[in-house]
């Protein structure tokens, strides 16, 4: 049965290859229904392979299957194959689930644009390269897969490209995220030259041989590479710019799936984390922390919808971190899916309004959309409170878990923490408001409306999962922690345990549903109410971000830019000097041996004689010595 | 006997190749190659190479020496050649020379090489000269059975010439180049 | 080594000349006609030595190589005539000198 797992990446792939060759011709809206089915064939046979592993005993639950050598080079081969343990069925559980939602959503979102078959063919391409990064069963392919991602996160973030706003974006995303994929890299290398081998068998089986230092090394630089993708201070800068692409692409891949890939790797490979020197993760949580507290600082000045929303994952991708860092690879995972669903909702609400707003997405022109969009307002209203952290939704659970290893771990994490929980219940309510509450402000020519139901059925699926997916990981008793008890194969016992005593629990659940009352009572005042100025809330420092993205302009415009000229100067004057300068060697000795080249055939005739007769004669003095 | 058949052939055989290089018209230096042709198919006999023999006469003297004076024919190109011009300067003092040197060479290889070649030992089995079967059948049994898969490869040379050849004599129409 | 009380070495030498007089007519002739016949020549010097050898060996493999030889021969009488009728529609009268279009 596990052997079939091959099947989850085919499906995208058979879909890719079929609308490469057919997209054009099938159009819309049949593309979008193929795609749609390729995706939910994935999802079932991600469903197939949960149950298959469920069958198994605890202990077996970790299964590889090898596709074909894909690299063989002497003692160095690497395998193209699968590794199905519970963690990356559950990734592909949710990337697969989540996706097939949004594939859906993307045929009524995308209805009428002139590139139809191509938007999804690059959303099967991604979707087929994600599966390969989640799925694979050692770092080369796990890289493959994420190079695919962004390959195909560049080319949907510039998929309306005629405009160069779109275009630079997808540049900036792709160009951030070298400097990330440098770090797996050099991660890979490191890993070989350690153990000799990539797979993660071996990672996991050997991680105690590895000396603390180079464990440590590796982890660093597999944080940068997480840091890329997963948006982290100080690479995030892609991430705001890259809702230029489509709507569906901001949710499946700047939401959802993608970005996560940097929590992914570093949960996979907890066993180096686990050998590293401790301020290794301790340097991952603060980032992390950090990262949420600064984000959701910058989300509340934005007045693009989108915006709000992209800081706001950064922020979310921060406290997965926070996670990871603190050893509460469980509450990693758990918050990542629980995110994917209300982030995912949260986009495609965001996506309808954009669309229903003709396309303009400044809140400052929106208002009272709950009245003319009914269900959009509604499954919003579910995701609004669901990453607020109102219980009973889904990111109050994953987010409470969090917050209590992070005070497990240092309290001053867990303050940074939920003063971030504040802010970010604080600017996801600014946003509600300012959306769909208060006085219409768009022109009535607009004449918004509720999207089909092909763009709402996805809403309220995404809806019922964000309200409802808390519950697949209850804190109460370890009988309800059914993810943690589902992971431990993948955890090998590395997960952080909670020291602190019930009591001490239930208090820091009340000061999170506490902080986020306050954040929700004080965006009331704000923006339903009035009582308050607006201005004293959105600091012109954060809605430029803190200026991190000036600093990176000047540092890559100042020094960076004078240092690039000094190597590009090396390059062009030694570099290619030394290679010019064989060039010019070889065409001088060209202009002389040419005249050999009379075009007289029976000149050739004569050396080639006379070549004959030198080889014989050299054979003859060789046999008489 | 066999040394003044030897003898006879290979003088036959000498005229012959001089012929070709000597005559000025192409048609005479064709007949001349039939001269060395047919000595070389009674070296065949000599050799008890019966069926060779018979080939090199009729693929040889026959046929290809036929296309070369159909070519002649064809073209008109049967001109007397201006042999005591040589365009190319210094072209024949060193065709002679390295003509000579191939000749010296070898015949030292010839020289050194005979000692060498008598302590070789004689093949035997189905490839033996001396066996039961007749020449044709020695030959068609190791051609089609050793060599079957280079029978194979020469019926594919042979479609790709021919081929070759129509491509590259046919007319291409007016206005089209 | 004899064959029927003739040595070997009668064919060998007998092959160097024919071979010898065949390239030395390739240098010098000019017509690409008779150059082609030159080569035929160079190609039988080497058949006589393959079946004086193969007959010394009491080998077939000899013949079997001659063989070859045959077919590659008139494979490149073939082509090479035909290359000649394909020249002399263009140029006719045209000798291997003239054909100099690829000079360096």
């Amino acid at each position: 049965m596990l052997e079939a797992a091959w099947l989850i990446c085919a499906f995208p792939l058979a879909g890719f290859v079929l609308l490469i060759v057919l997209g054009r011709r099938i159009g819309e809206p049949l593309a979008g229904w193929l795609a749609s089915a390729a995706m939910t064939g994935a999802f079932a046979s991600s469903i197939a392979m949960f149950f298959a592993l469920m069958s198994r005993d605890e202990a077996d639950r970790r299964f590889v299957v090898t596709l074909f050598e894909w690299i063989p080079a002497g003692d160095f081969t690497v395998d193209a194959g699968l590794l199905i343990d519970p963690l990356s069925v559950t990734m592909a559980l949710f990337v697969t689930g989540v996706g097939t939602v949004i594939h859906v959503y993307a045929i009524g979102y995308m209805h009428g644009d002139g590139d139809f078959a191509k938007f999804f063919t690059y959303l099967n391409l991604f979707a087929f390269s994600m599966l390969v990064l989640v799925l694979g069963d050692n770092l080369a392919l796990t890289f493959l897969g994420w190079e695919g991602v962004g390959a195909c996160s560049y080319l949907l973030i510039s998929f309306w490209f005629s405009d160069e706003a779109n275009a630079a974006a997808g540049k900036k995303a792709f160009i951030t995220n070298r400097v990330g994929d440098w770090g797996f890299m050099l991660a890979i290398f490191w890993c070989f030259a350690a153990l000799g081998s990539v797979r993660y068998l071996d990672l996991f089986g050997r991680a105690d041989s590895l000396s603390s230092s180079t464990a440590t090394v590796i982890v660093i630089l597999l944080f940068v590479a997480a840091a890329g993708k997963s948006a982290q201070l100080p690479l995030y800068i892609w991430l705001p710019d890259a809702m230029a692409g489509p709507t569906p692409v901001s949710a499946l891949i700047h939401a959802a799936t993608m970005v996560t890939a940097g929590v992914y790797l570093l949960v996979r490979v907890n066993p180096v984390i686990a050998v590293a020197d401790s301020w290794a993760p301790e340097l991952i949580a603060w980032v992390g922390v950090g990262t949420a507290l600064f984000a959701a600082g910058a989300a509340m000045a934005q007045n693009d919808i989108k915006k709000v929303l992209a800081y706001s994952t950064i922020s979310q991708l921060g406290y997965m971190m926070l996670a990871v860092g603190s050893g509460a690879y469980v509450a990693a995972i758990f918050h990542m899916i629980t995110h994917a669903f209300f982030k995912a909702l949260l986009f495609l609400g965001a996506g309808s309004v954009i669309h229903a707003m003709h396309h303009r997405q400044d809140m400052r022109g929106y208002g009272a959309l709950r009245a003319v969009m009914p269900i959009t307002a509604g499954t919003f209203i579910v995701g609004w409170l669901a990453i607020a952290g109102v219980p009973p939704f889904a990111g109050f659970w994953s987010k409470d878990e969090i917050l209590a290893h992070a005070w497990d771990h240092s309290p001053a994490l867990w303050i940074v923490g939920i003063i971030t929980a504040v802010l970010t219940a604080f600017y996801m309510s600014r946003l509600v408001f300012m959306t769909f509450f208060g006085s219409a402000r768009y022109e009535s020519a607009d004449k918004p409306h509720e999207m089909s139901p092909l763009m709402t059925t996805p809403l309220v699926v995404l809806a019922g999962a964000a309200a409802v997916a808390g519950f697949i990981n209850l804190p109460f008793s370890s009988d309800l922690h059914f993810l943690g008890a589902w992971l431990e194969p993948s955890l090998f016992g590395n997960e952080a345990h909670l020291s602190s005593g019930a009591t001490t629990q239930w208090l820091l659940a009340l000061l999170s549903i506490a902080g986020a009352a306050l954040g929700i009572i004080v965006a009331v005042a704000v923006y339903l109410r009035q009582q308050l100025p607006a201005q004293l809330f959105e600091p012109s420092a954060a809605a430029r971000a803190f200026y991190v993205d000036e600093l990176w302009t000047r540092f890559v415009g100042g020094p960076g830019r004078k240092s690039f000229e000094a190597v590009a100067a090396f390059d062009s004057n030694v570099v290619d000097g030394a290679v010019n300068g064989v060039g010019r060697s070889v065409r001088a000795t060209a202009a002389v041996m040419r005249r050999a080249q009379s075009g007289f055939v029976r000149s050739y005739a004569l050396l080639t004689a006379a070549g004959a007769l030198a080889l014989l004669i050299w054979f003859i003095l060789r046999a008489s010595v | 006997m066999v040394e003044t058949v030897f003898a006879v052939s290979a003088v036959l055989i000498l005229v012959g190749a001089v012929g070709v290089v000597l005559f000025r018209n192409p048609v005479h230096a064709a007949l001349s190659l039939v001269l060395t042709l047919i000595g070389v198919a009674v070296l065949f006999v000599l050799n008890d190479a019966h069926f060779l023999a018979a080939v090199q006469v009729v693929v040889y003297a026959g046929a290809i020496v036929i296309l070369f004076l159909f070519v002649i024919m064809l073209l008109g190109v049967d001109k007397a050649e201006k042999l005591r011009i040589e365009p190319i300067a210094g072209q024949r003092p060193l065709a002679v020379v390295i003509g000579a040197g191939l000749a010296a060479v070898l015949v030292t290889v010839v020289i050194i090489g005979a000692d060498v070649l008598t302590g070789w030992r004689r093949q035997s089995g189905e490839r033996a000269l001396d066996g039961a079967s007749t020449d044709i059948e020695r030959i068609g049994r190791v051609l089609f059975g050793e060599f079957a898969f280079a029978v194979e490869i020469t019926a594919a040379l042979l479609t790709v010439a021919v081929v070759g050849a129509v491509i590259l004599t046919r007319r291409t129409p007016r206005g089209e180049q | 080594m004899d064959l029927g009380g003739l040595s070997v070495g009668w064919y060998l030498a007998l092959s160097v000349a024919l071979f010898t007089i065949g390239g030395v007519g390739l240098l010098v002739r000019r017509n690409p006609l008779v150059m082609f016949m030159c080569v035929e020549l160079m190609l039988n010097a080497v058949n006589v030595a393959f079946v004086a050898l193969g007959a010394g060996l009491n080998d077939v493999g000899g013949q079997i190589a001659v063989f070859f030889v045959l077919v590659v021969a008139a494979t490149e009488v073939v082509i090479g005539l035909a290359l000649v009728v394909a020249i002399n529609r263009r140029r006719a009268g045209a000798t291997a000198d003239d054909l100099t279009l690829l000079k360096g």
